[in-house]
């Protein structure tokens, strides 16, 4: 007697591909899915629970540890939304040296995503190329803030450390080395057939859908709507700066990788911009009082982190703890689309569907 | 070695004979070592790392630390396996890809076995070596080895059709199938009369199926399954693993030396007055190229998806080095026949 | 650490604080210079105090006199009077602008009439991008807040519905905007409000198994010596 079965196959938690401690549950029709569901909180750290008992400049080290691939923005929404609370002013230096390091964060989160998405599609050799240009990038913090990974660098009212003599030149250096890198790993990969006809028309996707589900970031704007927080609502000193913000059109994976690589020449160009405008003097820290108490109310800031948009939501009681704090993480939200998008697909584009969302675990679970 | 072939088969002569098999064994043992560890220097110096630098000098006793791990383990056999087919599976699997060197010529005094058919003999040969991964798949017991080794098997068979079809445009420009004949029928004193420019399609159509034959990178969906475990291995390890590892690096083996003896001209000089040099030189060079393009290929290219290399194989190759036999048949009828 | 402990360290630190000048009064009258300086900084002490109930006065007379209309007061109302209009009266309870988050407009309905308030937001108002939703426990009650925003105009509302303690429930607002899912899910997870027409409630972070919300205050840690 001969009969089919569905077969239920857990992918993950421990697997090379699921970038994290991540795990999905697939029923599968021979090679065909017919159902997949994430199951998350393996690394659920509670972050928001412990964030009631520490006060603001406390918490700082821990938003580091949710997007740990990006931690530059974590910091700065939170004494982004603390300084709001507050209505304290940032001296000049501060926020430059703050734009200039998540534009650098940026770059450093698209390279390892590159990285890591062609190594889950099997060429072996761009990830290590990614990942010798962000040592570069990694070693520009180190110098910094003397951290490679998890910085806690910034501050409520400014930055912790001011740039060493000679850093701000070693990222001017740094901005035409990465731009020709780029064009060749254009070369490299983009024109690949190989990679094209894994990539192309797969996780597909129309605005309608992408707005529903708030999806942020690359993932929103590869359906062609034109929404980046960093010119939809500038924060920081954004505005003064020009730059493009890449659409994509069809809302394939195909287009996700090509708005990510496009990011990070634009951020190269802004990075270029910042340096010329950088103030030659000022302080680091603004007007800060000694115990960081924002008057009582609450306050949702948000910006945009090269995952999509992340968000500080503080309920304050007049404390310097807060009353409740919680983070909107792109992750989180950009993962709800995941099992829409995988009915129906073989288990080898689950990967490539996966790695185009662009998820940090840390992020997820928060 | 023809003419202890040729000669009358006395307990001496066998005992020799199977010494220089013996010999071989050794040559080709000590290749694969050295190829794994080369894969993995080349590999790493076009990522801007060094490979394996520690065990031994320059790395050099790198694979002999790793077959030694593997064969130190503890050999299990899943419960409900069949022990007698997961017994049998690696060995059918490594006696094939053995036995195919016998018929590659390195020189012209230097080969194993003149076979008339010799060609013949290493397709069928190293198509035994598929069945042997099918057998390893279902004796496992497992749900993945078998889907693995399923897969594994339609890619091997579905691209031994084209290989086995691009060379028959080689044959019909030698007009033998002994190996001998055609590295002979590519004599002409420069590198343009090898069969790698008159028959390039066939040539393009050959590499192409022989790297999907190793299962090498692009076309190593069955042993990279980072979708979807570990293939029709995951079940074996220590020594067993060792041999179906060993059998892809003899294949690599077999196929490069293939390479070189039906479209590089074997052991023949590039040129007229470059015959000074020894042919087994040549034929070492040709050979040493052709495996270096393996690990280049292997270092750049991503993995194509199952349905994809399907297609490619049926849809792709197999109607163009059916062109290339119909096209090579055209002008021998018109150029050098009439 | 629980708010009550917290609350005692002050209070002893004052009481020692008066313990501490009371020695100093003792030290001093047995020393003249240092009664000097004891003195010099009691009357600097009164000078600042003076000069904050100065302050404190000014600024009072600041607040009595009327703020300035915030700039978003408009779209407040505009929102306001469209719910009023299509849904029900009664539906919003309150109505207001938060300054310190650069003046959103905040509006607290009542959660009977939350789910034809998120469909007349996304479709009347095109507020189709819901970007965040917090679950927060006051002691008193429990609260869902809804930040909206549209992509077109760059309009932003903020919604809050009210949940009882004891019995929380918050209409769903999966139905309308599919991103409230799984941020529905964490809130029922981590505080156990419950999303009546959610289409699949279960825990997201925590383990299946798991008893208790944790994010409440009053939740008990299984390892609460740590």
């Amino acid at each position: 007697m001969i009969r089919t079965e569905e077969l239920l196959l857990n992918v993950g938690p421990q697997h090379p591909s699921t970038h994290g401690v991540f795990r999905i549950v697939v029923k599968l029709d021979g090679e065909v899915i017919t159902e997949a569901t994430p199951v998350m909180g393996y690394l659920h750290r509670g972050t928001e629970k412990l964030a009631e008992q520490l006060n603001y400049t406390q918490i700082i080290p821990y938003t580091d540890r949710m997007d740990y691939v990006s931690a530059m923005t974590n910091n700065y929404v939170l004494v982004h939304a603390v300084e709001t609370m507050m209505g304290l002013e940032v001296p000049e230096r501060a926020e430059f040296m703050r734009l200039i390091v998540m534009e650098l964060q940026r770059v450093a989160s698209h390279l390892v995503w590159w990285g890591t998405y062609l190594l889950d599609i099997g060429a072996m050799s761009p990830f290590l190329y990614a990942f010798r240009d962000r040592e570069t990038i990694i070693n520009l913090f180190n110098e910094l803030c003397g951290a490679r990974l998890t910085y806690n660098y910034m501050r409520v009212g400014g930055v912790k450390w001011d740039a060493p003599p000679g850093w701000i030149d070693k990222v001017s250096e740094f901005i035409p080395y990465m731009e020709g890198k780029l064009r060749e790993y254009d070369k490299l990969v983009s024109g690949n057939e190989i990679f094209l006809a894994r990539i192309k028309g797969i996780g597909k996707y129309d605005a309608a859908t992408a707005i529903d589900y708030g999806l942020s970031g690359a993932n929103l704007r590869c359906t062609g709507v034109d929404w980046d927080l960093r010119k939809a609502e500038p924060y920081s000193l954004y505005s003064r700066f020009e730059f493009d913000v890449p659409l994509g059109q069809n809302g394939d994976c195909y287009d996700r990788y090509r708005i990510r690589l496009e990011e990070i020449s634009q951020s190269l160009r802004i990075l270029k911009q910042a340096i010329a405008q950088f103030p030659s003097g000022g302080e680091t820290m603004g007007k800060v009082p000694r115990a960081i108490r924002p008057p009582a109310g609450e306050v949702y800031t948000r910006i945009e982190s090269p995952r999509g948009e992340i968000g500080c939501h503080i309920v304050s009681k007049g404390k310097a703890e807060p009353y409740r704090l919680k983070f909107r993480r792109p992750s989180f939200v950009n993962l709800q689309i995941l099992p829409k998008l995988l009915i129906g697909e073989t288990m080898t584009n689950l990967i490539t569907i996966l790695g185009g969302v662009d998820i940090v675990v840390g992020e997820v679970d928060c | 070695m023809g003419a202890w072939l040729n000669g009358p088969m006395t307990w001496g002569n066998a005992v020799v004979i199977f010494l220089w098999g013996a010999v071989f064994l050794m040559i080709v043992l000590g290749f694969v070592t050295y190829a794994i560890y080369f894969e993995r220097k080349v590999i790493g110096w076009m990522q801007f790392r060094q490979g394996p630098n520690r065990v031994g000098p320059l790395g050099l006793l790198q694979t002999v630390a790793d077959i030694f791990k593997l064969l130190i383990k503890e050999d299990t056999i899943p419960r409900k396996a069949d022990r007698l087919l997961f017994m049998l599976a690696p060995v059918l699997a490594y006696v094939p890809a053995f036995s195919v060197l016998a018929v590659i010529p390195y020189t012209q005094k230097l080969y194993f076995a003149d076979l008339n058919v010799g060609l013949l003999y290493y397709v069928a040969l190293s198509g035994i070596s598929t069945l042997a991964i099918v057998l390893g798949g279902w004796a496992s017991n497992n749900k993945y080895a078998l889907l693995g080794g399923m897969r594994s098997a339609a890619q091997m068979i579905s691209y031994e059709v084209p290989l086995v079809i691009s060379v028959v445009g080689v044959i019909l420009l030698s007009g033998s199938l002994n190996l001998r004949d055609i590295v002979e029928a590519q004599s002409g004193g420069w590198f343009w009369n090898w069969n790698f420019l008159p028959q390039i399609i066939g040539f393009a159509v050959f590499i192409i199926a022989a790297v999907s034959e190793l299962n090498r990178t692009p076309f190593d969906l069955p042993e990279a399954e980072s979708e979807l475990v570990a293939g029709y291995h995951v079940e074996y390890s220590g020594f067993r693993f060792a041999f179906f590892m060993l059998t892809e690096y003899v294949y690599v083996y077999a196929i490069a030396a293939l390479t070189t003896v039906l479209f590089l001209g074997g052991w023949q000089a590039p040129a007229p007055f470059l015959e000074f040099v020894p042919g087994i030189l040549w034929f070492l060079l040709k050979f040493v190229f052709v495996v270096f393009f393996l690990f280049w290929i292997r270092a750049t290219f991503p993995r194509i998806r199952v349905d994809q290399l399907m297609g490619l194989g049926w849809k792709v190759l197999l109607p163009v080095s059916l062109l290339n036999v119909f096209l090579t048949a055209v002008y021998i009828e018109l150029f050098i026949k009439g | 650490m629980s708010e009550e402990e917290k609350k005692e360290p002050q209070e002893s630190g004052t009481a020692e604080a008066g313990e501490q000048a009371k020695q100093k009064t003792a030290e001093a009258e047995a020393d003249p210079e240092k009664a000097a300086k004891l003195k010099a900084a009691a009357e600097a002490r009164a000078a600042r105090a003076a000069a904050k109930a100065a302050a404190e006065a000014a600024e009072a007379a600041e607040a009595s006199a009327p703020p300035a209309p915030s700039p978003k007061q408009p779209e407040l109302d505009a929102a306001a009077a469209l719910i009023r209009r299509e849904v029900a009266d009664e539906a919003l309870e309150e109505v207001y602008i938060n300054e310190l988050n650069g003046h959103m407009p905040t509006i607290i309905v009542k959660n009977d009439y939350w789910r034809s308030i998120a469909e007349l937001l996304k479709i009347e108002n095109d507020l189709t991008y819901l970007r965040n939703v917090s679950g927060v426990d006051y002691e008193t009650h429990l609260e869902v807040v809804y930040h909206l925003v549209s992509l077109q105009s760059g309009r932003e509302l903020t919604v809050k519905v009210k949940a009882d303690r004891e019995k929380p429930e918050v209409s769903s607002a999966t139905p309308v905007w599919a991103t409230a899912n799984w941020n529905e899910r964490e809130i029922y997870d981590l505080l156990g409000i419950v999303f009546t027409g959610h289409p699949d409630l279960r825990r997201i972070m925590m383990p299946d198994d798991w008893v208790g919300h944790p994010l409440r205050k009053d939740y008990e840690p299984l390892d609460s010596e740590v």
